[in-house]
């Protein structure tokens, strides 16, 4: 059974993969051709309906990470990576209750359109784009460099820089030609192909070699262990033919976590950081209140980061009206929570079927390997071909995602860098054209980033991204549409502390780990406590966030939009109204922007 | 806070009226909220305090594994499903209330 995962190249893996990227193009060309006003560009002509927008949402959302990052995670950590899966989808909750409606009613191109919009200040417009930006690239480059590794792997001997190339010139080309409605379609498409790479596989492997319950059911609970139930027990018990783990060996780089751990909550990952302060000599009883507290901060980073995402955001806009906006939620956490029910099957059964995954290598060629891979068991054709299936849906994760991403970088240069701050007297004709050479400049810089990065684990850069975006963005968007006192100087220093500091502490804990700072290292191993909070630091940056901006905005009462009453009113009040083609008027004879 | 567009004084512009919508809005959200984020936090809560309950096997899943693996998809489902029910119709009462009263005031003044 183990010799089958030597890799050579497949024909129905090269071949399933290549329809899969030549079908990206072909929508795209065949989608560019409806996409004609700069409303088409930048939010779909605001009429996409709820079944393609929650496709297409869903399809953005799932990327490279959930693919194949989430089985991965779950083969090498057990149950701490469960959250990932339940709090990527559960973030949509948030967004629903106190996001999605307003912001749609208060109908703005971009989030930068809503921060200038709801503080009156092009000034904030500015930080907002930035954000954006950084955010957007943050996001980009871990699907860059799931793709280089991913095409490496499909073709062996291919070098990293093809993926990356591949799959960058494919979705600018989409991006540039049809902008926003041309992708919806594109991306609509790839989600119904991800959860078909993703259910049909794991249907197929567990008729064959057990079900999800009956491999959990072999890895024992600590429990168990001490009432002495076996492995030979458990086979017979089960059906599950399961090897022997191999035994940890340092040479050989195999690490295979103990049954025990990797089953319970609390295990190795969560309890990392008190974990390295034993090794430095602190004596710790118990390790479990830091991971506790890791994992409640990592449960507040994945669910408000959700809900602060600009690629995901932008998509609101998208809806016809606030009532379409809240249906297409809906959709969209059933389509994301019936995916996300399947990678951990994945991680399970790659537990053990496949042990020889744990051999300390990053990237498909460890455990993030296992979702590609695991159909191979199945030996033959068949094998070959859903291998094939599931190498498809990744590159359908990979250019799904970067394709939201480019559409909503592209457009904060373009609509509110160009459209805005450079040139506000240009055309939307002229801003569409900016938007094509914005396209190609961005997909260009992420292609070069996606080089830069190729020896980061995936889930760190993502991480990253979340961390910053539930410590600005999520803030942000909740204190302006529920409270009136805000001002902009206080949603500024809140989102730049909250953000930058988040950063600063997770890049710090980098350097200590991979970097060479080993003063920094030594000192976090003698404060585990520290070095928990610096690992995850959302239990403290959004609370951080949150306080600087209420405090800020007191402090700086005076500077509180005039018409603040009428923003609320336009972010709350029923759309049968009327209020926002009324407040626009007036605003406009206002001789306002 | 001062209007400076006060040619609006019909009931839809007040500060009643607004307030009263934020009011009932943000109850309706914030009490969904709860209900996810009870579930939410008190999981690592359990796992933490009870562990020999949390590792019972369900037909083969420990306990905690089949919560947040499997079942907290379909109860995020029903609160969000609960809550786009009652969203749409707390709005739809708005409107009519609001313009309702709208009327009534516009008659008292004529």
């Amino acid at each position: 059974m183990m010799a089958a995962i030597e890799l050579k190249l497949d024909f129905w893996v090269v071949a399933l993969s290549a329809v899969t990227v030549v079908l990206t193009i072909w929508m795209g060309f065949w989608a560019a051709r409806k996409a004609r006003t700069a409303s088409d560009f930048f939010v779909a002509g605001r009429s996409v309906s709820v079944g393609w927008n929650a496709s297409a949402i869903s399809g953005e959302y799932l990327s490279a990470a959930s693919f194949m990052g989430i089985a991965g995670m779950v083969m090498s950590s057990g149950y701490d990576a469960l959250w990932y899966p339940v709090c990527y989808a559960c973030g949509y909750l948030f967004l629903l209750l106190f996001i999605a409606g307003p912001l749609r009613r208060f109908g703005a191109y971009t989030i930068p359109d809503f921060a200038e919009g709801r503080f009156d200040s092009p000034l904030f417009r500015k930080i907002a784009v930035t954000f954006v930006l950084f955010i957007g690239f943050f996001y980009t480059m871990p699907q860059m460099n799931g793709a280089g590794k991913a095409l490496s792997y499909i073709i062996p001997g291919l070098p990293y820089w093809v993926g990356v190339a591949v799959v960058g010139a494919v979705i600018t080309v989409n991006v540039a030609l049809g902008g926003m409605k041309g992708i919806t379609l594109v991306q609509a498409f790839q989600y119904w192909l991800k959860m078909f790479a993703i259910s049909v596989p794991v249907f197929v492997l567990v008729a064959v070699f057990g079900g999800y319950s009956s491999h959990l059911r072999a890895n024992l609970t600590a429990g168990e262990q001490a009432a002495g139930v076996t492995v030979e027990v458990r086979a017979a018990e089960t059906g599950v033919k399961r090897e022997v783990l191999p035994p940890n060996d340092a040479a050989k780089k195999v690490s295979v976590p103990a049954d025990a751990a990797w089953i319970a909550p609390f295990g190795p990952r969560s309890s990392k950081p008190a974990v390295t302060a034993q090794k430095a000599g602190v004596a710790i009883a118990d390790t479990k209140p830091y991971a506790l507290l890791w994992t409640y901060s990592l449960i507040i980073a994945l669910v408000c980061g959700t809900a602060g995402l600009p690629h995901i955001l932008v998509r609101f806009y998208t809806n016809p009206d606030g009532v379409a906006a809240k249906r297409t939620t809906m959709w969209v956490m059933i389509l994301i929570g019936v995916f996300y029910l399947f990678p951990p099957v994945f991680g399970v059964l790659g537990r053990n079927l496949m042990p020889e995954l744990y051999n300390g290598a990053s990237g498909v060629k460890g455990t993030d390997g296992s979702v590609l891979k695991l159909p191979l068991l199945l030996g033959g054709v068949w094998g070959s071909v859903l291998s094939g299936v599931t190498c498809a849906g990744a590159f359908a994760a990979f250019m799904s995602t970067f394709s939201g991403l480019l559409v909503s970088i592209t457009g904060a240069l373009a609509h509110d860098i160009y459209g805005r701050i450079l040139r506000p007297q240009s055309t939307a004709q002229e801003r569409m054209q900016m938007f094509k050479v914005f396209a190609f400049v961005c997909g260009a810089a992420a292609i070069l980033l996606g080089l830069v990065v190729e020896n980061f684990e995936i889930n760190m850069l993502v991480g990253w991204a979340f961390a910053i975006a539930a410590t600005s963005y999520f803030p942000l968007l909740f204190l302006s549409t529920w409270w009136r006192g805000i001002t902009m100087k206080g949603a500024a220093a809140g989102m730049l502390a909250g953000g930058l500091l988040s950063l600063g502490s997770i890049v710090s804990t980098m350097f200590a780990d991979n970097w060479g700072a080993d003063g920094l290292k030594a000192w976090y191993a003698q404060h585990p406590l520290i070095r928990t909070l610096a690992e995850q630091p959302a239990i403290w940056g959004l609370p951080l966030a949150l306080f600087l901006m209420v405090v800020v905005s007191k402090a700086t009462r005076s500077s509180i939009p005039g018409d603040v009453r009428r923003k609320m009113l336009v972010l709350h009040a029923p759309e049968t109204l009327g209020l926002k083609e009324e407040y626009i008027k007036e605003h406009e004879g206002m001789g306002g922007h | 806070m001062h209007d400076p567009l006060p040619e609006h004084d019909d009931f839809i512009h007040s500060e009643e009226f607004l307030h009263r919508l934020m009011r009932r809005q943000f109850r309706l959200s914030a009490a969904c909220a709860a209900c996810f984020v009870v579930v939410l936090l008190g999981l690592p809560l359990l796992n933490y305090f009870a562990p020999g309950l949390m590792s019972v096997r369900v037909g083969g899943f420990t306990l905690s594994w089949l919560v947040l693996g499997v079942l907290f998809f379909p109860f995020v489902w029903v609160i969000s499903g609960v809550f786009i029910r009652k969203s749409l119709r707390m709005e739809s009462e708005e409107a009519e209330e609001a313009q309702a009263e709208n009327r009534k005031r516009a008659a008292r003044q004529s």
